[in-house]
């Protein structure tokens, strides 16, 4: 007898127990789980459990598997909301069977040898996709089907909603915390730590004496100097860029030293037999070989620079701004607000990130490690 | 010799020039607010004793680093250690949260990382997810943990310590990820020739070779704990700790007070990394590494 993966086996015992402790939810109110609905949502896990275990690990067993658990698990939500706190033992049972499905989906997608390019980007994509599908799945079921208290977690779309309804106010906060102070700090940060590792480059006693200091710097905790800042340039965007500045500008000093010593010797004695001067070496060998280290520390300065616009805003604003909103919200228990600014901090993390790291793979496209090689 | 002329002279110039920036900045930030107290005093110092008053104000905007040395002694080691006013004590509370955290952070960073060496479905999964967190401001969620492990009870040392290993556990899962993935395929393979099980190839091959690694993550992860133990002070209303300190120094705008809290926790920095680095020399050199 072969084997079944063991996913598979606890989501069958998961449906069985299920299905002897029906039904799903109590009635609160006039439209619980009706029993055709059940019905479906059992038949399709048990279809689903009948499709991993008849071994298929190709293609089109897991875009089937696909649809089967996920009609499922979102008939299950559908079928919770609005009967918070209702839910029965049945119910986990079958949520938890839905998702050891999904659990197995992924191994089998993981395991897929694609052939395609294309494909495999998407498998690539699809994999983490599906996790963290997973997770606002499981994250929506429980909080509604043990009705966890709203102050405590809202349900997922319940943020959702609250993003969508909140939109102007969200966005007033992005351009104040975003668009000003982290991106003003930001380049300025980087350009003068940038500019001061020149220097320290051009003259090697202030690189020796600068390099520790440097090192020593990145392990404080800089973030402290947000209320000095406040005080200094006041309540404004400036105090926040401020602190963005001082704390972008070691990683980029440090970085920036570091990659521009990582031009070979073959290569920098090749451009001395050239003639070239200083300025020219710099600009055609060192700076680039250096820019795998200086987008190292863009790539750093990225999420130290949201971190620390948001913390310096919690010491005084004006009445905008993430920091401040995520502040004044969790004072009045408005955590979907609190859930739909971090979403967007989130996403202008990542986009920031994202944007960083594109301009790398344009800029660097002869490094190895983009290459692929 | 090398050693004072290619280290000691240069930085003691930096940190020389440092300072006397730092003075003469002193002397012009201050200034305006000197005038006026001259003025509402009908006084008119000469410019030397004017630039004495400038470094010697009550709640100067630029304190000057005699007034920042004189503030850390005297509230480090003149006040009794159980006082509120001592960095001592202050900075205790904050390093406790830190460790904690940072013990925590370890750990999960470590399970992370074995996980996700040994279960190929969570390396392609979850690890894409964990790169991700790091680029959300984690610290905007620390006002939220805080409040609301506080509406369900749980106060005081754990909500710090949440926070303290949500910020630490991302360098040590990452480093620990290379580590256990370092010992390259021939010494692997001569763990098959010897017919080594998983487990024990995990833990005589893989286990070895990270050490290198966990050590340099955790000097990251230890300065990333003390961080998100100092913000995780600030939205308690400003209880006890460094961070404590800052906001309570921020209300006040006792300006020496905050940068003394500032150099505590600089201090409390150092200290933890250089700690982790002589921990991990001595395992390293207790396993066998060369000096």
């Amino acid at each position: 007898m072969r084997r079944f993966a063991w996913q598979s086996v606890l989501a069958l015992l998961l449906c069985l127990a299920g299905a002897t402790m029906l039904p799903l939810a109590d009635a609160v109110t006039a439209l619980p789980f009706t029993i055709a609905r059940t019905g479906a949502i059992e038949l399709l896990l048990l279809g689903s459990v009948v499709v991993t275990m008849s071994g298929v690990n190709r293609l089109g067993g897991a875009v089937l598997l696909l649809f089967t658990v996920h009609i499922a698990a979102f008939m299950l939500l559908g079928g919770i909301a609005g009967n918070e706190g209702a839910a029965r033992p049945s119910f986990f049972c079958l949520l938890a069977a839905a998702w050891l499905l999904a659990w197995r989906l992924n191994v089998v997608l993981s395991r897929l040898k694609l052939e395609n390019r294309g494909e495999r980007s998407l498998q690539r994509l699809a994999i983490p996709a599906l996790f963290g599908v997973w997770i606002l799945i499981l994250w929506e079921g429980i909080t509604r089907g043990a009705g966890i208290p709203f102050v405590l977690l809202p349900p997922p779309t319940a943020i959702a909603a609250r993003f969508a309804s909140s939109l102007p106010i969200l966005g007033a906060d992005l351009v104040q915390t975003v668009f000003k102070a982290v991106l003003a700090g930001y380049v300025i940060g980087c350009g003068s730590g940038f500019v001061v590792a020149i220097l320290a480059d051009r003259v090697p006693f202030l690189r020796k004496g600068m390099l520790p200091i440097g090192n020593l710097v990145s392990a404080l905790p800089i973030i402290g100097i947000a209320p000095i800042m406040v005080m200094w340039f006041g309540f404004d965007w400036q105090s926040k860029a401020a602190v963005v500045v001082v704390m972008t500008f070691f990683p980029m000093l440090v970085n920036t030293v570091a990659g521009l010593a990582a031009s070979g010797h073959m290569e920098r004695d090749l451009m001395r037999t050239y003639a070239s001067s200083y300025w020219q070496t710099l600009f055609k060998l060192r700076l680039p070989a250096a820019a795998p280290f200086i987008f190292n520390a863009l790539k750093i300065n990225s999420t130290l620079a949201l971190i620390g616009a948001i913390v310096a805003e919690f010491f005084g604003t004006p009445i905008v701004g993430m920091g401040f909103r995520i502040s004044t919200e969790v004072g009045r228990m408005n955590i979907d607000m609190v859930w739909a600014e971090i979403a967007v901090a989130a996403v202008a993390g990542s986009v920031f990130y994202g944007v960083v790291a594109f301009v790398e793979r344009a800029v660097t496209f002869w490094h190895p490690s983009i290459r692929g090689g | 010799m090398t050693a004072l002329r290619d280290r000691i002279i240069p930085v003691a110039v930096v940190v020389a020039a440092i300072l006397a920036v730092w003075y003469i900045a002193a002397i012009f930030m201050n200034a305006p607010y000197q005038r006026e107290l001259n003025d509402r005093a009908h006084e008119t110092p000469d410019l030397r004793a004017f630039i004495g008053q400038t470094w010697a104000q009550n709640k100067p905007t630029l304190p000057a680093p005699h007034q920042i040395a004189e503030n850390f002694f005297k509230n480090t080691f003149q006040v009794k250690i159980t006082s509120r006013r001592s960095l001592v004590y202050n900075s205790w509370v904050t390093l406790s949260s830190t460790l904690l955290g940072f013990a925590f952070g370890t750990v999960l960073g470590i399970l992370i990382a074995v996980g996700i060496v040994h279960v190929p479905v969570l390396d392609r999964s979850l690890m894409p997810w964990i790169i991700a967190s790091q680029t959300i401001p984690i610290l905007a969620i620390a006002p939220m943990v805080i409040v609301v492990l506080a509406a369900i009870g749980v106060t005081g040392l754990i909500p710090k310590a949440l926070i303290s290993t949500y910020l630490s556990f991302f360098p040590v899962a990452v480093g620990m990820v290379k580590g256990l993935r370092s010992p390259d395929i021939l010494h692997l393979d001569l763990m098959h020739t010897y017919n080594a099980g998983k487990a024990q190839t995990f833990w005589k091959l893989r286990v070895p070779a990270s050490v290198p690694f966990l050590f340099t993550s955790m000097k990251v992860a230890v300065a990333a704990s003390l961080v998100g133990a100092i913000v995780g002070e600030l939205p308690t209303g400003a209880v006890a700790g460094i961070g404590a300190k800052l906001l309570a120094g921020s209300y006040y705008s006792q300006t020496i007070d905050m940068w003394s809290a500032l150099v505590a926790g600089s201090v409390v920095a150092v200290l933890l990394v250089a700690a982790v680095g002589v921990v991990g020399r001595f395992v390293e050199l207790k396993m066998g590494a060369r000096p």
